[in-house]
């Protein structure tokens, strides 16, 4: 047994010990190529070839370039990234693989649209997207919601906002509120009322928690935004009243104008600043927001958009 | 003792070499690679990028082919056909054998892609009608074909060594599949959460990183493959190959072979 | 008298007057056995030498070391899907066998042969014991270089020749390179393949591979060859030239240790022989001692066409050819057959004792457990 046990013992040293190497060395390589392996997707100049070249497992492959978008976009946006040239070519190719696969679609609304650093900016190839979904799924009313949406909140083109409401809310099972928000477009475009019914409503509708987390961030913004107006207005009417601006916002509370110091949507108080405009306290949590910003801030390099922030 | 593995080794390639199964595989890559020029002839833009992709393409997978088709049947074979049985009774020891076996099927597959490689490169000079410098770079996607062979081979030796002939393939190509995505399994395993990323992790590791040395899309499109891929590469090949073997070494030494 | 060598020294031989103990001239196992029984019964002195060789040198008087002892070997697998079963594939062996003799290794089909040679040859591991060749344990990587061995049926790699095979086989054996073709080309000289060397194994016939097979296992001069099963599957030609390579390797001085199931080859052949049967050793021993122990049967003829009712009693089988009666019966019951012919006043041409074959012994060993496994199944 003797030669046998040892060469038992060498091989079990040996394979723990390569084991351990080529765990290392897959590290290594991982951050090598964790910018370049995805460029590959800007040399597919046409996804429908690609679609016939997966040998009809296509609905396995999109499931692997939609892995690989979500992955890509938030270890861009982790990084701090200005620009996400790959997302377009990415959603392209996954919505070609499997065109009813309506979450993409979704994705492209809400983060190729905005412009950097909260998405890549192109709202014009979102429009895209979204339209070769709607030609591909005519009965999804959540892809009228998507064109609506990014007409609405990126282009500003309010009429065409109304009119992708309004053919969403003839499609069978959509949702209630497109019809409201087609009326909404037509009376109060630009309201912050119209905003934050949008973004309930996506924030209600959508599963993707990327998606969602955007969406509330962007509730909290404008319930900020809706408080500083408001709290704004009450300190004039102090200054009014007493002649000379108040030194913190609970001499409001003393004079009677507030019942207490209210609470941002992050449960941190609100603060007066040095030339009598109201702040948020830690505005680094609340991206989105216009109101409420101390003089001089800079938004930081990454917005707290997503989950992970 | 060095000197019987590189017997045994001989004798595998000998094998290899007299199975005349290996040479209708190699016909029909080299077809591959004259089909590729008359399709590049579609359209003279892409020309050389078809040639590239295609005989790439078509030296890998048939390399893939060529090794498991024929390391599955490298040990399993020899207990069924008790040929074994001969070799073993001389003062050769087991774990010489299987290693003896890998350099046999490397040297193979060595020889394989080398034969094809040439057949690549004859076409890319037909359409191109000079050699490149963006052709440096079609050899170093070979050569990293030419690591995944390494790779595989070993694992096909494994799966010989304690499993029947077509549960080895099957197994062998199982992986090679998986470790053609083990950077997109990475990715899912970041995105999950507790158990399943667990698991998920494990796997990405243990899976042959097969993701890394595909390299034939970029190359096609002239990019340059960072040096230091190389080196990571190669290295990754040889350490992975070798925990393999040694896998393979133990279980073979523990075997009882009916 | 020169000091006894420690190896190699058989007294047997030099003491041939040495009462009755010596009287065997060959080193089987049997004389050696009684002669150590005699030895340990006379511990204070061999008589005859008195105090010529002083007491400890009794030890270097041992027969010559074995060639082969098994001790206790045994193995067991666990069958099944989920390995949950045991069978039993052979029971503790214990067995030893002589340098230079021809050993045969009996026994039916599935009676643990095979099992035995692979456990030798380290091809499986036992479940319990140890064996040890040539005094070196049997996974003692020096040990294979002084072996040889045939497997049953064998299989060579097809896709090379003879000559390609033999060459690489010398290689893996470790013989110096300088002498391979030299070797090879004697060896296949010897076992008659010297007029097919560079044929591919996938042409040859059965008889052609199992003299390739022998030439494999003898080619780098082993001192003990395992054959297994060596003359199965060949023509009355073959086997006459497989047995003769048999007896010329003891001519050699080697050790043959080789199984089958053929009583007749053992018979002629072996020294000695074990007898197995379901993982079991039955018994071991000289040929001619196991059989002499089975019944024996006589051969009675006789002028005439007439059998005796008698005879049919006594358990005689009768046939007749032409003028003549031939009646073959237990050999006990042969006075009371002569008696009947006389009363009968036939005319006795002949008697004739029938040598019990070691088929006879073997059926007698078996029989009787085969039917109490078959009243258990």
């Amino acid at each position: 047994m003797n030669a046998s046990r040892r060469i038992t013992l060498t091989a079990s040293l040996l394979l723990v010990f390569f084991m351990a190497a080529s765990i290392l060395i897959v590290h290594r390589i991982e951050v090598l190529r964790s910018g370049t392996a995805l460029e590959e997707v800007l040399y597919i100049s046409s996804p429908r070839l690609l679609k016939r070249l997966g040998l009809g497992y296509d609905g396995l492959l999109a499931d692997i370039y939609w892995t690989r978008t979500v992955q890509y976009f938030g270890t861009k946006h982790r990084a701090g990234a200005t620009s996400y040239k790959l997302l377009a070519p990415l959603l392209e190719i996954t919505t070609a693989l499997d065109p009813q696969l309506i979450v993409a679609y979704e994705f492209g609304g809400n983060f190729l649209a905005p412009r950097p650093p909260y998405g890549a900016g192109m709202p014009q190839k979102a429009i895209a997207l979204v339209e070769r979904g709607i030609q591909n799924n005519p009965d999804e009313w959540r892809l009228y919601y998507q064109l609506g949406f990014i007409r609405y909140m990126d282009l500003n083109d309010y009429a065409g906002a109304a009119r992708a409401f309004l053919d969403g809310s003839r499609v069978p099972h959509a949702h209630p509120w497109l019809k409201v928000l087609a009326a909404q477009m037509a009376q109060h475009a630009g309201e912050w009322e119209t905003a934050r019914m949008l973004w309930s409503t996506t924030y209600s509708t959508a599963n993707d928690p990327a998606i969602r987390a955007n969406a509330a961030a962007h509730i909290r913004a404008l319930q900020a935004d809706r408080d500083v107006i408001v709290l704004e207005i009450l300190v004039a009417k102090y200054q009014k009243a007493n002649g000379h601006p108040p030194k913190k916002l609970s001499d409001l509370v003393a004079a009677g104008i507030l019942r207490g110091v209210p609470l941002d949507p992050l449960g941190h108080p609100y603060r007066l600043g040095q030339d009598g405009h109201v702040e948020v306290q830690s505005p680094d949590d609340l991206p989105f927001i216009q109101k409420g910003l101390p003089p001089g801030y800079v938004p930081p390099v990454r917005p707290k958009i997503l989950p992970s922030d | 003792m060095r000197t019987r593995v590189v017997y045994i080794a001989a004798n595998t390639f000998r094998e290899a070499v007299r199975d005349r199964v290996l040479y209708n595989l190699i016909a029909f890559a080299l077809l591959m690679s004259a089909a590729a020029v008359l399709v590049g002839q579609i359209s003279i833009d892409i020309e050389r990028l078809v040639v590239v992709n295609l005989g790439l393409t078509a030296v890998s997978l048939f390399g893939v082919v060529i090794a498991i088709f024929i390391g599955i049947g490298l040990v399993s074979k020899e207990i069924d056909k008790r040929t074994l049985y001969t070799v073993l009774s001389r003062p050769v020891r087991r774990w010489e054998f299987i290693v003896g076996k890998f350099f046999g099927l490397a040297g193979t597959l060595a020889v394989n892609t080398l034969c094809m490689a040439i057949g690549v490169f004859g076409a890319l000079l037909y359409v191109s009608h000079h050699f490149q410098a963006s052709d440096a770079w079609v050899l170093v996607a070979l050569y990293f074909i030419g690591l995944q062979f390494l790779i595989l081979t070993a694992l096909t030796l494994l799966f010989s060594s304690f499993s029947t002939p077509l549960m080895s393939a099957v197994f062998a190509f199982s992986l090679f599949i998986i470790g053609s995505f083990a950077e997109d399994l990475r990715g899912f395993a970041g995105i999950t959460h507790g158990f399943t990323r667990w698991l998920a992790t494990a796997a990405a590791y243990v899976v042959p990183n097969f993701s890394a040395m595909n390299v034939i899309t970029s190359v096609a499109h002239e990019q340059p493959v960072a040096g230091h891929l190389v080196l990571l590469n190669t290295a990754y090949a040889l350490v992975y190959a070798g925990m393999v073997l040694c896998a393979a070494v133990l279980i073979f030494e523990r075997r009882n072979l009916k | 008298m020169s000091p006894p060598r420690r190896v190699a020294y058989n007294p047997l031989r030099s003491w041939s007057g040495f009462g009755g103990c010596a009287g065997g001239l060959s080193a089987s196992g049997s004389e050696a056995r009684k002669y150590l029984r005699l030895l340990a019964g006379c511990k204070t002195g061999i008589p005859r030498l008195g105090n010529a060789v002083p007491e400890p040198f009794h030890l270097f008087l041992l027969p010559k070391m074995a060639a082969i002892e098994i001790l206790g070997l045994e193995k067991t697998y666990a069958v099944g899907f989920w390995r949950k079963q045991q069978k039993c594939a052979l029971k503790p062996l214990q067995l030893s066998v002589e340098e230079g003799e021809i050993f045969g290794f009996l026994g039916p089909n599935g009676a643990g042969k095979t099992t035995t040679l692979k456990l030798l040859m380290g091809l499986a591991r036992p479940t319990a014991g140890s064996a040890r060749i040539l005094g070196m344990e049997m996974d003692d990587p020096r040990v294979k270089a002084q072996i040889g061995f045939l497997p049953e049926q064998p299989y060579f790699y097809d896709y090379l020749t003879a000559r390609e095979l033999l060459t690489y086989y010398a290689h893996l054996s470790s013989v110096p390179a300088s002498e391979i073709s030299r070797k090879v080309s004697a060896m296949l000289e010897r076992v008659g393949l010297a007029d097919a060397p560079d044929v591919q194994l996938r042409k040859f016939s059965k008889g052609m591979l199992q003299r390739v097979g022998i030439a494999q296992a003898i080619l780098h001069d082993p001192k003990v060859v395992f054959l297994d099963e060596p003359m199965s599957g060949l023509d009355p030609m073959g086997r006459r030239e497989v047995r003769d390579l048999i007896e010329q390797l003891k001519r050699d001085g080697k050790t043959v240790f080789f199984s089958t199931h053929i009583l007749s080859d053992a018979e002629t052949l072996c020294d000695r022989v074990a007898i197995l049967h379901l993982g079991q050793l039955r018994n071991v021993g000289v040929v001619s001692e196991l059989t002499a122990g089975v019944r024996g049967k006589v051969e009675l003829a006789w002028h005439g066409t007439m059998v005796p009712a008698e005879m049919k009693s006594l358990g005689a089988k009768c046939h007749e050819s032409g003028d003549t009666v031939r009646a073959v019966l237990p050999e006990e019951k042969q006075d009371a057959a002569l008696e009947v012919l006389r009363r009968e006043r036939l005319r006795l041409i002949s008697v004739t004792p029938l040598r019990a074959s070691l088929e006879d012994y073997f059926v007698q060993q078996v029989k009787p457990v085969e039917a109490t496994v078959g009243a258990r199944a």
